[in-house]
């Protein structure tokens, strides 16, 4: 059953995506992020130039299961390149090769070594770009000036209107408290 | 190092205290640079002059945004010109045909193959810089690690020409693939020349997109720079004078397609972390079995000097040797060329890189005397005859120990620690291990196939211009594009030195005046 979420909308109407607040070190967004996961928010993210040793912790992020979607891919392309293999020399075009059989699996092994390993890094490549929902060259946080800086130096936390939890007045407060600075509101959806 | 906090230099700098250039600091003597400190209990800084967040993106994006050094165009000009060159005689080979190499009957493989696996090896170290030290959490990687991504991806181009042009028709290059056509017939999949096509492009395929991926983050950099100073200023400068496009337009419209939208969420982070030691797992096992299956090349046949078993070990530790020697080769100059590149690539990563150089030449030493002893060991009259006759004596003996001097001997003044630490030093060995990996790879093709079992069959290789020309060639289209990456792509792993900064650590508390030193987080896990 999904609950009705509340809108927020701007006195000019646009729809909120939700508030960001600026963190001066990595140490303060990382306490801050823990409070914000203790006080049981969901729809959050943590913004840096670069990824925070623990934040996955600290926000209680679980871990993903990309690798077992890039195993599984791998080993189908691992599969796929034996059968190819055996198929085009074992049956379709059978060749005599030093006396050899057709068929045989050893010299299939380096080609179904590296086709695993093809098929293995484009899905770890397209898993990872998808499962973060990219590419995605509008958003919200990009129309922002202030932003801009986290591909710079700057921390900042968004809670996102999209959360249960988000109130407009007390998800600010909160923020207030946990050292953010810059406080905005980020319009847009 | 100094106790000057990243604040307070960034304050300096406000101030006015500093313009143009970033201040450097002094280091405590006989530590070089500042980053060699003999003392084990120091961690020696990755990066110098307590740069900050904002001073590693100023200085990195400064390559891709400020106009490049005097030095550039020129260089540009002259490798642009040299690849050229080697691409008309690629076009006279094809028109003519492969007898304009000096090949014969005797004598198939010469320099083609040779220039192939040396510049297939050179690749090599790129991918070990940025899966096995990623693996084996070797944290100064992160200041080379692009750079030798590229490096890899132009020695891959480079080296995937020459089994395309030395197969004799080149407009049959496609039978090397298994694709469906009109004969009905499908490539010998038992053979390991088929192996080799299919290690190489997948080696190429995975280094690009190894590549690309870490790029993501630095690009989204790149383009909110550009997109930062458009919002600003709309007024900028033009591409061209009378044209109505602004440079930055341009860059946060390029930057911005290849970012793909990238926005530093910590949530994207995780899964970016864990799809890069994905990476770096595949690519470990990879880059082992690509120069493992070129060797199979050779170790498959009956010749005497190829069928060996030493050859894959021996084959991947050399191309890791010619590898790093590129490597340095090509960030000794840009170091000194660049701005501030000091601060990032200190004499600690090239002392390194020399120790590797000194133990993969020990385990390629190693190989060479290895191949004497299982020749005369294994009793094999052929095999020890190519050894003591044809490559220790004989027409090519000066190549044999031109390699030998060059890989084994020149190697070691790397045990003398002034030797490590100047780079000047490093570079001329570096000239001499690239030049010594190419006469290996050129001694194993052309002795081994230039005596053959019958005497009558005896020749002699020399190449002709055509030869040369190609090879200098692939050379000017290597440096060609690594010029091209140094002008416009983000040269260093932004996101990956800002995250080796000591200030990066959430358990990390900048020193207080009167208290000095760092404080540890309390509630660190």
């Amino acid at each position: 059953m999904a609950k009705q979420r509340k809108v927020y909308v701007t006195e000019g109407g646009e729809p909120v995506y939700g508030v960001i607040a600026e963190f001066a070190t990595p140490a303060d967004v990382y306490h801050a992020a823990e409070k914000i996961r203790d006080a049981g928010y969901s729809q959050w993210d943590v913004y840096a130039p670069f990824p925070i040793h623990g934040i996955d912790e600290a926000m209680g992020q679980k871990r993903t299961k990309l690798p077992l979607v890039c195993a599984c891919v791998g080993l189908t392309g691992a599969g796929l390149g034996f059968l190819m293999q055996y198929w085009m020399s074992g049956v379709d075009y059978q060749l005599v090769v030093q006396g050899k059989p057709y068929g045989p699996w050893e010299p299939f092994v380096p080609i179904t070594f590296e086709l695993g390993i093809l098929f293995t890094a484009f899905s770890t490549l397209i898993c990872m770009l998808a499962m973060n929902g990219l590419p995605r060259h509008n958003h919200p946080l990009l129309k922002k000036e202030r932003f801009l800086g986290c591909s710079d130096d700057t921390l900042a936390i968004c809670i996102e209107s999209a959360d249960d939890k988000f109130d407009p007045d007390q998800t600010r407060a909160m923020l207030e408290k946990l050292g953010g600075r810059n406080i905005d509101l980020v319009e847009g959806d | 190092m100094t106790t000057l906090h990243p604040d307070e230099s960034a304050a300096r700098r406000l101030a006015g205290l500093a313009t143009g250039e970033l201040p450097t600091y002094p280091v405590p003597p006989g530590t070089g640079d500042g980053s060699l400190v003999d003392d084990p209990a120091v961690r020696a800084p990755l990066v110098l002059n307590n740069r900050s967040f904002h001073d590693i993106t100023e200085i990195v994006c400064g390559y891709a945004e400020k106009p490049p050094g005097k030095w550039w165009l020129p260089l540009f000009g002259l490798s642009f010109t040299i690849a050229q060159i080697g691409t008309l005689f690629i076009i006279y080979l094809i028109i003519t045909g492969i007898g304009a190499w000096g090949m014969n009957n005797q004598v198939d493989w010469a320099w083609d193959i040779t220039n192939f696996v040396f510049w297939i090896g050179i690749g090599h170290a790129g991918t070990l810089i940025s899966a096995i030290l990623c693996l084996l959490k070797q944290k100064w990687r992160t200041a080379v690690n692009r750079s030798a991504e590229a490096m890899t991806i132009f020695a891959v181009i480079c080296a995937a020409t020459f089994p395309g042009i030395h197969i004799g028709r080149q407009w049959m290059a496609w039978f090397l693939f298994p694709i469906p056509n009109s004969n009905a017939i499908w490539p010998n999949f038992k053979s390991p020349l088929l192996w080799d096509v299919f290690a190489v492009s997948t080696y190429g395929t995975v280094s690009f997109l190894f590549w690309y991926m870490g790029m993501i983050p630095d690009f989204a950099t790149l383009r909110d720079r550009a997109d930062l100073r458009l919002r600003r200023n709309a007024e900028g400068p033009r591409v061209l004078p009378f044209l109505a496009l602004r440079t930055d337009a341009v860059r946060a419209y390029v930057y911005g397609f290849l970012a793909l939208g990238w926005r530093f969420s910590s949530r994207h982070w995780h899964r970016y972390e864990v799809a890069y030691l994905v990476l770096a797992g595949i690519s470990t096992p990879l880059v082992l079995s690509v120069h493992s299956i070129v060797s199979f090349d050779f170790a498959t046949s009956i010749l005497p000097g190829w069928h060996t078993t030493i050859f894959p070990p021996y084959f991947v530790a050399g191309a890791i040797f010619g590898g790093f020697a590129m490597v340095l080769l090509l960030l000794i100059p840009a170091r000194e060329l660049f701005p501030n590149m000091k601060d990032l690539i200190t004499l600690r990563h090239i002392e390194n890189m020399a120790k590797i150089i000194l133990a993969t030449g020990m385990i390629v030493g190693f190989a060479y005397s290895m191949e004497f002893f299982i020749a005369w060991y294994s009793g094999n009259e052929y095999e020890s005859f190519l050894f003591t006759h044809v490559r220790a004596q004989g027409p090519y003996a000066w190549a044999y120990w031109t390699m030998i001097f060059c890989n084994v001997v020149t190697p070691q003044v790397f045990w003398l620690k002034f030797c490590r630490q100047s780079p000047m030093i490093v570079f001329i060995v570096s000239i001499f291990v690239t030049i010594g990996m190419w006469f290996e790879r050129f001694v194993i093709i052309v002795t081994s196939l230039h005596r053959a079992f019958l005497p009558a069959e005896w020749s002699m290789f020399w190449p002709t211009a055509v030869d040369i020309g190609i090879f200098v060639g692939s050379c000017g289209i290597f440096l060609t594009l690594f010029l091209l990456f140094l002008r416009f792509l983000p040269v260093f792993a932004m996101a990956e030195v800002k995250a080796v900064l000591p200030q990066a650590s959430p358990h990390h508390h900048p020193p207080h005046p009167g208290t000095g030193g760092h404080e540890h987080g309390k509630d660190g896990h």
